[in-house]
């Protein structure tokens, strides 16, 4: 069998951390070879190592059979290496073609020749079915876009075997739908591509073989088509994973949020919630369903007092608190886990320990007359931290040296330590590995359990189905649909989510 | 974490160090003896009680100042108005000095007041206009400062002198002079104004650090959004940052006009000890107890400046050049920590 890429036993060792332990991966030509890996596995490593940004430390590095030390990705690059970084590395006020050709512009009498350029990546956009406008400005195309930019990028450069670092973590799911039809005629076209991710439907659905990793070690390459995501998850977490949660019929109570009507503009004060009714119980988790970008988080701000709503009603337990300050809110009974747990959840900069106490700090007995009291925060911060498994070597220990599952769990466990009537949950899961993301479907579902209403919102339809009681579909600033997890399908739930009305008969208010 | 401390005092330390070996340099290519200089320096500085006693008094505005811009900046703003509020508060204080004839248990206490409310006034207009329509608190200061510099100059010349160049002097019981303190020191200017200074530290630290109203400014300071989500009121926050500010500035000025000068006069351009203050909170780390170690340092180069061209004929401008090495070494502090880190790789 012929490999293109063979990394044999690499070794990379930080100061007393071993990050890849005599890992071996080959990559076959014309294969998509999963990475698979938690967070902290040690994925990115072995992929800064091929791609020549870390030196191994021990092991050797095959391409095409023959052994190669890749020194800097400017070798990698010659070897035909190309990587589509997650975090895309583009110039916003430059056109595609400006940022492809950027670092090996073609020029003529000292010119940039850009006409040349541009057919070049015409071409080639159109020979991989990408359907990229080589003129577009990058800050006016979509999130979706900009990856295939960043794919061209790596093709322009002749590249044929390429690196996707969790290439799905910013899309939504159609777009991810169409990456994986171009993952395929990649392939088709000769190329050979490694998949990092931690998803595993993503590998069940395209991949040919799967590397899985643990803490640094090489568990073992499979055949996908022998191995199902149980077995998958296993093998990366170290123990049984239940993907199903397991959870016990609601006990519906009392209505806790009460929307009506509302109305909310976004910050350019276009319309983004509109007039939308919504009810969430006690005892029941309502999941939001919807793309990016129709409403959720306009809708999620308004509840929570961090943007002013233009009309209608919010009523908590009976009590208006739309408009209210965030401060009111958040003491009438509502915790917030919000989408962005660097922008709204932390303050990266404070210890963990002093941002367990972010709400709470001005109340006693964290604070007596207006003067902290350390020992009592640091308490508290020591029993959430145990509590809810935050590792951290101490409570002392700013925010911002945590990963992002533990970070993420330092904030559940503060909003749910609150005891508050409603939680909300803005994409409490994104980026996390599936041992994170398992903990804290129960700690929501636990929740719903102790007699509180919980409204979750995330572009995963797996967490949607999986989680919630009652599916609301929003679209367009509208809960167009509302559903039961048991009675749909993700089928169903696509289109709706796209706008197409509801076929049969169901409750829609 | 003990590890990062000792670099965190390393950097600065060695930044002096790299700054005094450069002027050096310079006083050799510009044919000065760098040894009689910096020794002119020393003796100026600290060679006997009188120096002593002029350094201390010297240190006293620059801790108040550094105080005044690194308040500021721990709540993410740049105060560059520190030199315009220290003016007012200057000016506020001798106002009071002069007007009142009170017991000096209540008229000390008054005139410092005055001077932490002007300079706390000065500070609320950019903190305002900042949280209100987010203009920002650089260009408002800079401005700030040169209004404060005119207003004064005109209160001066107009309401307290008959057009004169400065005011009269304030009546002793709002005088910050001691008779003590100066025979202690060879009848050097010190006066008690230190003892408020190092208070002033204490309070900034005790301020930011132990109270819940710390415990917001520094949270606005590091994450607006994640302080807005927590419930906190972030405008409130930044104009309640530039008024304690302002108010550590005024005070400073208060040093002047009640210890130092015991008047106000009118000024030619700014003192310049608001602009030094920005290089304290710089090179003292924005912490309290940073900034009475940087302010020493600045207070001594300052003073020991005056002696170095009669003692070694080294004229005074190399001392700015070497107070400006030591900035820039601090400021450049990432490539110490790069050597540092560098030297610790090869001693392992």
């Amino acid at each position: 069998m012929e490999y293109v890429i063979e990394m044999l036993n690499i070794r990379k060792v930080f100061g007393n951390f071993v990050a890849n332990d005599n890992i071996t991966l080959q990559l076959k030509k014309g294969e998509i070879h999963a990475l698979l890996g938690e967070n902290g596995a040690g994925k990115s490593t072995l992929m800064n190592v091929l791609f020549g940004l870390y030196q191994p430390d021990g092991g050797e590095i095959r391409v095409k059979g023959k052994k190669v030390n890749i020194a800097n990705p400017n070798v990698a690059n010659d070897l035909g290496i190309g990587m589509v970084h997650q975090h895309f590395m583009l110039v916003d006020t430059f056109t595609v073609t400006e940022n492809i050709i950027l670092g090996s512009e073609p020029t003529k009498g000292g010119q940039i020749d850009i006409e040349k350029a541009e057919k070049e990546v015409r071409e080639l956009s159109e020979r991989y079915g990408l359907a990229v406008d080589p003129k577009a400005k990058i800050a006016d195309i979509s999130v979706g876009m900009q990856q295939r930019v960043e794919i061209l990028k790596t093709l322009y450069r002749g590249a044929d075997i390429l690196i996707f670092d969790e290439p799905t973590a910013v899309l939504t799911p159609q777009e991810i739908q169409e990456l994986i039809q171009i993952m395929k005629a990649l392939v088709r076209e000769g190329k050979s591509i490694i998949l990092i991710t931690h998803k595993l439907k993503e590998i069940m659905e395209v991949c040919d073989r799967v590397t899985v990793i643990r803490r640094g070690k090489g568990i073992g390459t499979l055949n996908v088509s022998e191995t199902n995501p149980n077995e998958l998850a296993s093998l990366m977490v170290g123990r049984e994973v239940h993907f199903k949660t397991e959870k016990q019929p609601p006990k519906v109570g009392k209505p806790v949020l009460e929307i009506e009507n509302l109305v909310v503009k976004d910050a350019r004060g276009i319309t983004a919630v509109d007039h939308l009714n919504l009810t969430v119980h006690a005892g029941e988790i309502v999941g939001i369903a919807g793309v990016d970008g129709n409403g959720q988080t306009e809708l999620i701000e308004a509840i929570t007092g961090l943007i002013k709503s233009e009309s209608g009603s919010i009523r908590l337990n009976g009590k208006e608190i739309r408009n209210l300050t965030p401060r009111q809110i958040t003491e009438t009974g509502v915790g917030h886990i919000p989408q962005d747990r660097h922008k709204h959840g932390l303050v990266l900069d404070f210890p963990i320990g002093e941002n367990m106490v972010l709400q709470t700090y001005y109340k006693e007995p964290y604070s007596k007359r207006g003067i902290l009291n350390f020992k009592a925060i640091y308490d508290k911060a020591r029993q959430l931290i145990q509590e809810f498994d935050v590792r951290t070597p101490d409570e002392y220990t700013k925010a911002r040296a945590l990963s992002g599952g533990n970070q993420q769990k330092a904030i559940i466990g503060r909003e749910v330590d609150r005891d508050p009537d409603l939680l909300i949950a803005a994409q409490p899961t994104r980026g996390l590995d599936v041992g994170a993301i398992e903990f804290i479907h129960k700690r929501l579902i636990e929740q719903r359990d102790k007699g509180k209403a919980v409204l979750l919102v995330s572009f995963e339809l797996d967490e949607i189905m999986n989680v919630s009681d009652r599916i609301a579909v929003i679209y367009e600033g509208k809960i167009v649909a509302i559903v039961d997890p048991k009675e749909t399908t993700e089928q169903e739930l696509g289109l709706l989510m796209a706008g197409s009305k509801r076929k049969e008969a169901g409750v829609s208010s | 974490m003990s590890e990062n401390r000792l670099t965190n005092i390393l950097v600065p330390v060695f930044a002096v160090i790299l700054g005094i070996i450069a002027g050096a340099i310079v006083m050799i290519v510009s044919g000065y003896d760098p040894i009689a200089g910096y020794s002119a320096l020393l003796y100026g500085a600290f060679g006997d009680r009188y120096y002593i006693g002029e350094t201390i008094r010297q240190v006293t505005p620059y801790i108040l100042a550094g105080l005044a811009v690194a308040f500021a900046f721990r709540t993410g703003l740049f105060n560059i108005g520190v030199e315009g509020q220290l003016i007012v508060g200057w000016l506020a204080a001798v106002w009071v000095g002069v007007a009142f004839e009170l017991p000096k248990v209540i008229h000390l206490p008054l005139a410092i007041f005055a001077a932490a409310a002007a300079g706390a006034l000065w500070g609320f207009i950019p903190g305002f206009l900042k949280a209100r329509f987010r203009v920002h608190e650089v260009i408002v200061t800079i401005m700030m400062n040169y209004i404060a510099l005119y207003v004064s100059n005109a209160v001066i010349r107009s309401v307290l002198s008959d057009q004169g160049f400065k005011s009269e002097k304030i009546h002793p019981s709002a005088s910050l002079r001691s008779e003590f303190l100066q025979s202690l020191t060879d009848y050097s200017t010190l006066h008690y104004g230190i003892i408020i200074s190092l208070i002033a530290a204490v309070v900034m630290w005790f301020l930011l650090e132990k109270t819940t109203t710390g415990y917001e400014l520094r949270a606005v300071g590091f994450n607006q959004h994640a302080s807005h989500y927590a419930g906190m009121n972030v405008n409130r926050n930044i104009i309640l940052a530039m008024v304690i500010s302002g108010a550590f500035a005024g005070i400073a000025g208060a040093m002047e006009g009640l210890g130092t000068f015991e008047n106000v006069s009118v000024k030619a351009g700014f003192t310049g000890v608001g602009f030094d203050g920005i290089a304290v909170a710089l090179l003292g780390g924005n912490n309290a107890f940073g900034i009475i170690l940087a302010a020493v340092l600045f207070g001594a180069l300052k003073v020991g400046a005056l002696e170095m061209p009669s003692a070694a004929d080294v004229p005074t401008e190399l001392v700015d050049i070497v107070i400006a090495l030591i900035i820039f070494f601090v400021a450049s502090s990432y490539l110490i920590r790069l050597v540092l880190t560098r030297f610790k790789k090869e001693g392992k």
